[in-house]
């Protein structure tokens, strides 16, 4: 039934994964001194600007974001607004999570809001793409049934693993082995781009896999 | 509820804890008394012969030079010349082996064989003591790890050698303020292999050659370091052995006739580089001796020992030098180093061969008097035997040194036997782990572990059935703790108490386990509802839950020495994560929000009335608003933390030194008023709750304590804060009553605390009752009570009816702040009753906080804060697991009885741990905070017990605090119900009504399984903590770090484990207490409510 939303999907994600694995490769054939742990936060945002801007890209050739029902210029322009408003908050937010989590507060505040910025991108983007600037329809989509549609669900799996990612990415941080990726914040980034390419895979393949138990209310 | 049960079955699974616990300690700690004695000179060592001073005789060698190499392997130091392809670690150290053949009466090597555990400090005792270290050493201060007993650079002290040091700086802090000159090198960083031995070689030429000394020591740590971080099979220890080549061939140069040279590793390396076990690998390691005068008789020959224990270094160097043996060695004389008897002529001086073992013989026989007068721990048998032998050796010396005929061979030979089994009487009883206490002590924990997470699961099916079982399994215990004591009796001949109890608690364990599988079956068989929970509590799924992975997650950390340095944070980001996952779940369950309106929805599933949006919603906001709160005490908490050795750019909190220490006193009254002001809050807070449920109205023990000495106890510990802090040369004309005051305050503090849980226990009731005999009949009209005692029905049924109607008609007077009628209203007077709904929680609460502020009296003052931030954290924590509670309620997917579920418990656990490092304790012997046993005696102590104790409580206080407070996790939900919330579960036609705790007295078979399986499931999770760390200290028994991290974490979680316990019990005891006491005040009521 869904067949051709899967495929969809499935192209979807092999661009967004095509891109992030683009921008970590060519900058290191070509750029010299380039490197994921020495230029760490270049890296970083390298790959939440890629990320944002395919995604944005493709979701909007889809046609998956909710279509607005005023077509005024001045709407469309707050919404764009508001999408941009909940970005940046998104970032304060995963900004506080991560000092309450044990990050220091003042001495590497750069380098942990750069990695709020690529979670924010990593899945709150997602979040704006797939149901506009919208908490309510956020808060809505994780539960148990709140998903409406094959995209929702998979909205769902990606950003779990995505999170999944970034909490596991912390467990190496005491440990003392003194490896480059040990140091703040490469592990969790590292993780979480691992965790949010796995949910890239994994979100079509379930949804294949279990496309005959998923019912969905209608829109 | 009958607690009696409850209570018996909790005792007998901490009973088996306890066993299991002790019974691996007892295989894993080795521990010896430490005798603190000293040798002198004066000491008479050869009887009838020149009585004069021992140290005047002119020794052997005037000086020595000590190179410690540490972890020289024996295979390192030895030398293959048919070798053709080395490997990186051998023919490194060609010095030694070209030495020993080209000057065979002036040099030595041997395998020097070290003892377990094979650690560098535990070696560093070993060889300057001349004993067996073990890991406690009872009688050393906990404190500082200086070496207290008589030793080598203590006797080389005394006797006016000057003693130079360079290189590990654990020698500094085992004789601090012992050398002439010293230069200690950091020893921490394994990565490092260069600083200590650059540091040691910038100095060590220019020493020898100088003449301000006589003990000259070097300790080289690249070696070990670089077998810690390559392994010995990598160039990297080539080329560091080659360096030490060089070092080992300048030293000889340098060397002086009176001189002797000992190069020695302190214990070996495995394969892997590792140390701290008894493999050969680790324990064998080279000693090599040289001096440039003419030392041995001739080149090496086959009398001499293959081997020599690291104990004989201590009474050699002794004796070579001309000072008395330390007091407590067990090392014999190295014979070789010694002139054979009449020889002694042409040599410079010292002792032959013969007098060197007397000497030694002697000194190691008033040892071993001495050590058993103290301690009991060497086999009588044994002793007895030594002490003959010693008798007849010492009257065959005396008659061959009266002129007798000339000594015989054999007479050496049997001194060298008589030290030998000395020796290796004190090996068996010190130096060795014991497997099968450990294997033994783990496989009950194991099973114990097991028995708490079955119990805990099946609590409903079980507490029915296991009344007549206890007393078959204390049957069972001890028949079978009485056959193994008649075994050992009939094989041995003694009793070891240790293995009759292990099989008492493994018997009862076993039994218990097979009685539950059949009664599983039986529950089965009989209820079908019970069926589907005893066919899947074991499922992945189930154990693999949020909050059961977050525990393992736990254990696991504690199998990591980085993880458990760590400890304090890891602990707070599984607590955070944790409490972070209820809400996304709760979400996740679509519980958190009201329903939206769902035209699909089926019609059958109406929404009760009380589920109304803003219900859900408030709810909702304040677990929100209650995260919120114990996030921020949580992320707060960690700035109370205290600083860990192992972490390097890390400063304590400024919070933990006492206000006495402080310079600034604009600083110093800062900090006072930020004590005060939390410490009035938790007061104030405590009281505010009290008096919200309605708790302070009655005239009660309990209210009297809530109402005056909980203010009384706080106004004196203020009081004491600011008396403690005064600086002492402000009130020159105020210092005696100054001094009563530090004496009299928290004396007055520990009786106030002690009358207000006495009070507590006596009379926990805190309900008023107030009976008024007009009121207005307005509300609904009860229907009159169905059952009357004149119907025939026994008393107890009739109290079982009754009390629910009762309590709703005092309930609704209460509500409506005014009286009830009823249609028999005329006839009977209607009855208020304040604070029934909370008679659980109040005292509980108030016994908590009592605790509380007792406790911190015991802490430094800074401390106030943070347990502010503790209250503050339980009582987010209760709140966030009453609104989730409700909220489950509220939209109908409640289900089951009263039973607590998993997250909050660990929640409560964890927080246990997070505050234990939050009041500024680490699990490290140094971190105990030492002044909490002078807090009201100033003076010290005369005993042990009373400071002991007051260290215990100082230290776990965190655990206390929420042990006790472990049952207010299956109250709150009900003291903070909506009313209707379980309206399908509750009494009969009242439905709607709040009943709060008294439910719990509606049903007490339920009561009594939920608070059996709370407690049994904070008993798990605290013993699955123990068991990790068990694990960790059995598995990594040679890992680096035992002795720093693994052993002291496991004797903190274990002690932990215990007074929790403990304190649960207590905390259950009074729940039963409580109950018995509202038992009673019922049937007081019934009589004059019903008729
Ligand atoms: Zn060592
Ligand atoms: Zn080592």
């Amino acid at each position: 039934m869904w067949d051709h939303e899967i495929r969809a999907m499935a192209s979807t994600h092999a661009i967004i994964a095509a891109s992030v694995f683009m921008v970590t490769v060519l900058p290191a054939v070509f750029v010299p001194g380039f490197s994921v742990y020495g230029t760490h936060l270049l890296w970083l945002y390298l790959v939440s600007g890629v990320v944002t801007a395919v995604s944005v890209a493709v979701f909007w050739l889809l046609g998956i974001t909710p279509p607005t029902k005023k077509h005024s210029l001045g709407y469309k322009l707050s919404r764009l607004f508001r999408s941009c408003l909940y970005f940046f908050l998104s970032c304060l937010f995963f900004h506080t999570v991560v000092v309450l989590y044990g990050a220091p507060l003042i001495e590497s505040a750069l380098e942990t809001f750069s990695l709020a910025v690529l979670l924010t991108s990593l899945t709150t983007l997602r979040c704006l793409c797939v149901l506009g600037p919208n908490v309510q329809a956020w808060i809505r989509v994780f539960s148990r049934h709140g998903a409406m549609s094959v995209w929702d669900t998979c909205l769902q799996i990606t950003v779990a693993c995505t999170m999944v990612g970034a909490w596991l990415g912390a467990f190496p941080i005491p440990l003392d082995w003194d490896r480059p990726w040990q140091v703040w914040p490469v592990s969790c980034s590292l993780g979480a781009i691992i965790g949010f390419l796995t949910g890239l895979v994994a979100a079509p393949a379930w949804i294949h896999y279990h496309r005959k138990h998923l019912t969905y209310k209608c829109k | 509820m009958k607690g009696l049960p409850v209570l018996s079955l909790l005792l007998w699974l901490c009973s088996v804890y306890f066993v299991g616990i002790y019974l691996f300690v007892s295989g894993f700690l080795l521990v010896r008394l430490e005798v603190n004695r000293t040798s002198g000179c004066g000491d008479v060592l050869q009887p009838g012969q020149e009585p004069a001073d021992f140290c005047r005789v002119q020794p052997r060698f005037r000086r020595v030079v000590l190179l410690v190499i540490d972890a020289l392997q024996l295979d390192f130091a030895r030398f293959d010349p048919g070798n053709t392809a080395p490997r990186p670690y051998e023919n490194k150290l060609p010095v030694l082996e070209e030495t020993v053949s080209s000057r065979p009466a002036h040099s030595r090597l041997y395998p020097f064989r070290a003892d377990p555990p094979t650690t560098t400090m535990q070696r560093i005792k070993g060889f300057t003591t001349g004993s067996l270290p073990t890991f406690v050493d009872v009688g050393n201060n906990f404190a500082s790890s200086a070496i207290l007993e008589d030793n080598l650079i203590h006797q080389f002290v005394q006797t006016g050698k000057r003693v130079v040091f360079m290189g590990d700086d654990t020698w500094e802090s085992l004789f601090p303020k012992k050398f002439h000159r010293s230069l200690p090198f950091p020893s921490f960083n394994v990565k490092d292999l260069h600083t200590v031995d650059n540091g040691i070689l910038q100095h060590l030429y220019n020493t020898m050659v100088g003449d301000d000394w006589e003990v000259l020591v070097a300790h080289f740590l690249g070696v070990d370091h670089c077998g810690h971080r390559f392994g010995p099979d990598h160039p990297a220890m080539a080329e560091k052995l080659t360096q030490m080549d060089g070092v080992i061939r300048s030293v000889i140069d340098r060397l002086q006739n009176d001189t002797l040279l000992v190069v020695m590793g302190d214990h070996g390396m495995t394969d892997t580089g590792d140390h701290g076990g008894e493999s050969q690998k680790e324990t064998d390691a080279a000693v090599f001796f040289y001096s440039p005068f003419p030392l041995f008789a001739g080149p090496l020959s086959q009398s001499e020992p293959d081997v020599v224990p690291q104990t004989d270094l201590v009474p050699t160097l002794a004796l070579l030098l001309g000072v008395p043996i330390p007091y407590s060695s067990v090392g014999q004389v190295l014979l070789p180093l010694f002139p054979p008897h009449g020889q002694t002529e042409g040599a410079v001086g010292g002792l032959s061969q013969l007098e060197a073992l007397w000497i030694n013989a002697k000194q190691v026989n008033r040892f071993l008097e001495t050590y058993s007068t103290m301690a009991k721990d060497i086999p009588p048998e044994s002793l007895s035997q030594l002490k003959d032998t010693f008798s007849q050796l010492s009257s065959e010396y005396l008659t061959t040194i009266r002129g007798g005929p000339s000594p015989s061979p054999e007479l050496a030979t049997s001194l060298q036997a008589y030290l030998t089994s000395v020796r290796d009487t004190c090996r068996a009883t010190w130096a060795q782990f014991n497997p099968f206490k450990m294997a033994a002590g783990l496989a009950i924990l194991t099973l114990a572990c097991l028995i708490c997470f079955i119990l805990s699961e099946l609590s409903f099916a079980l507490n029915g059935e296991n009344r007549s079982g206890l007393k078959a399994q204390v049957a069972v215990a001890l028949t079978a703790g009485l056959c193994v004591a008649v075994c050992q009796l009939y094989t041995r001949g003694y009793i070891e108490v240790l293995w009759c109890v292990a099989a008492a608690a493994f018997s009862s364990e076993l039994l218990f386990l097979w009685r539950a599988r059949q009664s599983g079956v039986c529950a089965v068989a009989k209820n079908g509802s019970i069926a589907p929970k005893c066919a899947t509590w074991l499922t992945p799924r189930r154990l693999l839950a949020p909050p059961l992975l977050v525990l393992l997650l736990r254990c696991a950390s504690l199998l990591s020495d980085s993880y458990v340095v760590a400890e304090g944070r890891v602990v707070t980001f599984l607590v955070f994560s944790l409490a972070l996952y209820i809400p996304v779940h709760l979400n996740w369950d679509s519980l958190l929000l009201p329903p939206s309106h769902d035209p699909l929805k089926p019609a059958g599933l109406l929404p009760s009335p009380a589920l109304s949006p803003s219900t859900v919603r408030k709810e909702s906001s304040t677990l929100l608003s209650c995260l919120g709160l114990l996030i921020g005490s949580l992320y707060l908490s960690l700035s109370f933390h205290s600083c860990r050795e192992e972490q390097g750019s890390c400063q304590p909190s400024p919070f933990l030194s006492p206000l006495s220490r402080l310079q600034d006193s604009q600083l110093k009254n800062l900090h006072y008023i930020l004590s005060v002001v939390s410490l009035g809050l938790c007061t104030y807070l405590l009281r505010c709750c009290l008096r919200h449920y309605g708790n302070l109205n009655s005239s009660g023990g309990t209210v009297f304590t809530a109402r005056c000495i909980l203010p009384l106890l706080s106004v004196c510990l203020g009081l004491h804060w600011a008396v403690s802090a005064t600086p002492e040369d402000t009130f020159r004309n105020l210092t005696e009553l100054i001094s009563l005051a530090q004496l009299a305050l928290p004396r007055a503090a520990f009786c106030l605390l002690g009358l207000g849980l006495f009070l507590i226990w006596l009379d926990p009731l805190t309900v008023f009752v107030k009976t008024r005999a007009e009121y207005s009949a307005r509300g609904p009209s009860l229907p009159p009570p169905r059952y009357r005692a004149s119907t025939g029905i026994s008393p107890q049924a009739e109290l079982h009816h009754l009390i629910p109607q009762i309590y709703q008609r005092m309930r609704r007077s209460l509500d409506d702040g005014e009286l009830s009628g009823g249609s028999e209203a005329e006839s009977r007077p209607a009855v208020e009753a304040y604070g029934l709904g909370t008679v659980y929680s109040a005292p509980l609460l108030l016994f908590c906080g009592l605790l509380g502020i007792g406790l911190l009296l015991l802490h430094p003052e800074g401390m106030a804060l943070s347990f502010l931030l503790l209250l503050l954290e339980m009582a987010a924590l209760l709140h966030i697991h009453a609104s989730s509670t409700n909220l489950k309620g509220l939209q109908g997917t409640f289900s089951g009885g009263y039973n607590v579920p998993w997250t909050p418990i660990v929640l409560w656990s964890l927080a246990a741990t997070q505050f234990f490092h939050a009041t500024g304790h680490l699990p490290t012997f140094p971190s105990i905070q030492w002044g909490a046993a002078f807090v009201g005696f100033p003076d010290g102590h005369t005993g042990t017990t009373l400071p002991a104790s007051l260290v215990t409580l100082n230290t776990f206080a965190a655990h206390i605090l929420f042990a006790v407070g472990c049952p207010l996790l299956l109250f709150w939900p009900l003291v903070c119900e909506i009313r209707g919330s379980r309206g399908g579960r509750a009494f009969g036609e009242g439905g709607e009504d709040a009943v709060m705790e008294m439910r719990l007295r509606e049903n007490p078979q339920q009561f009594s399984s939920a608070l059996l399986q709370l407690a049994t499931r904070y008993l798990f999770i605290h013993g699955a903590q123990v068991f990790a760390s068990v694990c960790a200290a059995a598995i990594l028994r040679r890992h680096l770090m035992v002795w720093k991290v693994f052993a002291p974490k496991l004797m903190f979680e274990a002690s932990g484990f215990v007074v929790s316990s403990v304190f649960l019990l207590v905390g259950v005891t009074l729940v039963a207490r409580v109950d018995v006491a509202v038992g009673r005040w019922f049937k007081r009521l019934i009589p004059d409510a019903s008729r």
